[in-house]
């Protein structure tokens, strides 16, 4: 049993992709046979690739850095010919992410979508976009990581538009894949000029050999570019409110963590890749040496906080329930980007040694980012489960048209309570852990950082207290006298989610020692990356 | 034996950001006490009141209260004083997002242009 | 200067592509901007790996031969078929699109906020 399970957690890199890859092929040959059976099947499809990926990340955290050459042995110094997947710290933190948000969606659907036709291509997508989602989280290759994000957006689009009876789910549909489309392009081109200058497409000897001239600047600028758009950075923003306000709702669970993925793809650029030239002097003003980290830090920092700001005022005058939400998950990606930002630009020379090392500050905001991606991934999950349970019974997502909801439906106000809670930062839920470190690490940068950030805090809830009043709370509507709680599977749903926030909630410390302080310290030491490739210091 | 302090130790410690600290299990002892100090507070309150009549009924300023569906405030309504003191700042927000396809490419280049001058002059 | 004219060509595919993505109004027209961008790009990768006076990357024998490198034409082929697959679903949104608004016009698919 011991040697099964060694032998398991060996493989699982790829089990973990060929999994959902197998059971997006089958489902349509197992639902022919009937609904309830293709139903299962995919839900234990689904369990499994959690189960694998789960085990994954907990053998890395152990463990250290694992590699897996497809079809070779690893021989670290080797010219490495063929394509491998390094999980390093990051990565084992992005797939926990990766295990939870299509399994939850794929429970949620069971009920939310029982009476639509069409359900076997829809469950074969959405397996198809939990294999690409996993497939861009593992990879150390870049055209592998194009490979993945296509069909991650190819699958995605397709699912946008899944009720095609609307006109505007296939038009959001369109704009979506004219998006991706074009920036998954403007990515290929960055690979193919760095493919010219170095002849490696393996992200760690690219890491190992690359100079900053001016096509690496080139380079960098499309992959920063195109990546941060498909991420939802203000002003390239757009397509998110009409993708994510326009798909269902399980679908939109899935989507955010597609984002979450391409946001981590331009962690991986800038840290890792471009991570030996953080330091090197691009220009001296004086006394004063540029740097492509303090430069690059600004950027993200001045674009964060736009996202910010944008993002807030739009929610807040929205009436479309789920558009509202949406533009709220485009600030909470904004949080992100503000504290990595934050951490880059703090990076200086360590007088011993000459490494690029973070100072304290630094450290608490990198900390505080990447543990913000694993609160807002669930966070506005739920939140938007819950929109899905309101347009399930009630029909509208409109919030003109909805009032007196808690009367009927006890369990959705609870889990929106919690969602409203968590997502505008407030003790004791998990929002409030991660927003505190952003807040205290980003003000030892610039005091404007903190300010900002907390009166757009202050806005989220504000929006999502009106929507609280609004519909929830409140006398009876008449045509909505006969409403009843939705089934028990989108509750089981809701409940997980809803557990999971409380339990990071009260134990922060435990999660971020675990799990997030592996992570950060992947991120920032760009040379134990390549080390396990290039072999040796 | 199995020891429960070794065991429960980790999911005590607070968590320690670089200038403060945050414990959400003393937050919520010291939010019990606050309630039961609360609460006690709220029994030294008077116990009669009238049922049926003015003293449960809710006060709108002297105006009669009407039918309920008419009495609720709908969700576009609620925060109106917000939405008309800083319609200069939508005006060029709702400008921005525009439906169209077109436009989305064009930001995108816009920053791509802006990457470019950062990265590349300076 | 012959040798930097493929390189000169996809700049310009390029361009053309990103115009008529941005500046025309027709549906149809925007996806064959979308196609002609990607087409420079395959034409960039294809460029990479050419050698002067080389032949086809196939192993014959033992000719010493100067040959193309074959890793950029694998990467094209991938890269095509991406295309091919992006492209056949752009083209059935539209057609959902013209049945449902009966315009091809890129600003009135907009939507609104209703649901």
């Amino acid at each position: 049993m011991n040697q099964i399970l060694d032998f398991l957690v060996l493989h699982s890199p790829a089990l973990v992709v060929a999994i959902p890859l197998l059971g997006a092929f089958l489902t349509v040959l197992v639902s022919k046979i009937g609904n309830r059976v293709r139903n299962i099947f995919v839900i234990i499809i689904s369990a499994l690739t959690s189960i694998f990926a789960l085990l994954l990340s907990y053998d890395v955290f152990t463990n250290g850095i694992r590699i897996y050459v497809f079809g070779g042995s690893y021989n670290p110094g080797e010219t490495m010919i063929r394509i491998l997947f390094e999980i390093d710290g990051i990565n084992a933190f992005m797939l926990i992410i990766a295990a939870i948000l299509p399994f939850v969606a794929i429970i949620y659907s069971w009920a939310f979508m029982n009476e639509q036709t069409g359900l076997d291509k829809y469950y074969t997508l959405i397996l198809l976009i939990t294999a690409g989602m996993l497939g861009m989280m593992m990879t150390g290759d870049m055209f592998n990581f194009f490979v993945f994000l296509e069909i991650t957006s190819i699958a995605s689009a397709a699912l946008i538009a899944f009720w095609t009876n609307k006109g505007n789910a296939v038009a959001a549909g369109f704009k979506y894949i004219v998006i991706s489309a074009i920036g998954a392009l403007f990515v290929l081109l960055a690979i193919a000029l760095l493919y010219g200058q170095y002849d490696a497409l393996n992200m760690a000897i690219l890491a190992n050999n690359i100079q900053f001239g001016l096509l690496d600047k080139m380079a960098l600028v499309l992959i920063l570019a195109a990546l941060a758009m498909k991420a939802g950075i203000v002003p390239m923003h757009m397509w998110l409110p009409d993708a994510y306000g326009r798909a269902p709702s399980s679908v939109t669970v899935v989507l955010i963590g597609t984002t979450l993925a391409s946001l981590y793809g331009v962690f991986r650029v800038i840290f890792t890749i471009y991570g030996n030239h953080i330091m090197t002097s691009l220009r001296t003003i004086g006394e004063f040496i540029l740097t492509p980290g303090l430069t690059i830090g600004i950027l993200i920092i001045a674009l964060a906080v736009l996202t910010i700001i944008v993002g807030v005022f739009m929610a807040i005058k929205q009436s479309d329930f789920k558009r509202m939400i949406a533009f709220a998950a485009v600030a909470e990606i904004g949080y992100i980007f503000l504290a990595i930002g934050a951490a880059f630009s703090t990076f200086y020379a360590n007088p011993e040694t000459g490494a690029a090392t973070l100072t304290h500050s630094g450290e608490i905001a990198l900390k505080g980012g990447i543990f913000h991606i694993l609160n807002d991934a669930l966070d506005v999950s739920l939140l938007f489960l819950v929109a899905g349970a309101i347009y399930f019974t009630a029909k509208t997502t409109s919030l003109n048209k909805l009032g007196g909801l808690a009367r009927n439906m006890k369990y959705t106000s609870v889990f929106f309570l919690i969602g409203l809670l968590a997502v505008s930062g407030l003790p004791p839920m998990n929002g409030f852990a991660s927003k505190l470190m952003i807040y205290q690490s980003t003000y030892q940068v610039n005091p404007i950082l903190a300010i900002v950030a907390i009166l757009c805090s202050i806005l989220l809830l504000a929006t999502f207290v009106k929507v609280l009043h609004s519909a929830f709370l409140g006398p009876k509507i008449s045509n909505l006298e006969n409403i009843k709680e939705v089934p028990r599977s989108m509750l089981i749903a809701m409940g997980i989610i809803a557990c999971l926030i409380i339990f990071i909630g009260l134990f922060p410390n435990l999660v971020v020692e675990t799990v997030v302080t592996p992570a950060a310290n992947a991120l920032k030491n760009a040379s134990q990356y390549i080390a396990m490739i290039t072999g040796g210091f | 034996m199995v020891d429960f302090q070794q065991i429960l130790d980790p999911f005590l410690r607070t968590l320690k950001t670089g200038s403060g600290f945050w414990n959400p299990i003393l937050w919520g002892i010291a939010l019990i006490l606050i309630f039961l100090v609360i609460y006690i507070i709220r029994g030294f309150g008077k116990r009669e009141y009238k049922e049926g009549t003015e003293q449960t009924k809710p006060f709108l300023s002297g105006n009669p209260e009407g039918d309920k569906d008419k009495m609720h405030v709908k969700g576009s309504n609620v925060y109106w004083g917000f939405s008309e003191t800083l319609k200069s700042i939508y005006k060029v927000f709702d400008k921005m997002h525009t439906g169209n396809v077109s436009d989305y490419v064009l930001w995108f280049l816009i920053i791509m242009g802006l990457f470019f001058i950062v990265l590349g002059v300076i | 200067m012959i040798y930097q004219i493929p390189f000169i060509a996809v700049a310009l595919l390029v361009l053309i592509g990103l115009y008529a993505v941005v500046f025309k109004r027709n549906l149809i027209k925007i996806v064959i901007g979308i196609t002609i961008i990607e087409s420079g790009v395959n034409l960039f990768l294809i460029t990479l790996g050419y050698r002067e006076g080389s032949i086809a990357p196939i192993y014959h024998g033992t000719e010493e031969a100067i040959r193309s490198l074959p890793v950029p034409q694998a990467l094209t082929l991938t890269s095509i078929v991406i295309g091919v697959a992006v492209l056949a679903l752009m083209l059935s949104f539209i057609v959902y699109i013209y049945r449902h608004y009966n315009t091809l016009d890129v600003r009135k698919i907009v939507g609104g906020d209703e649901e």
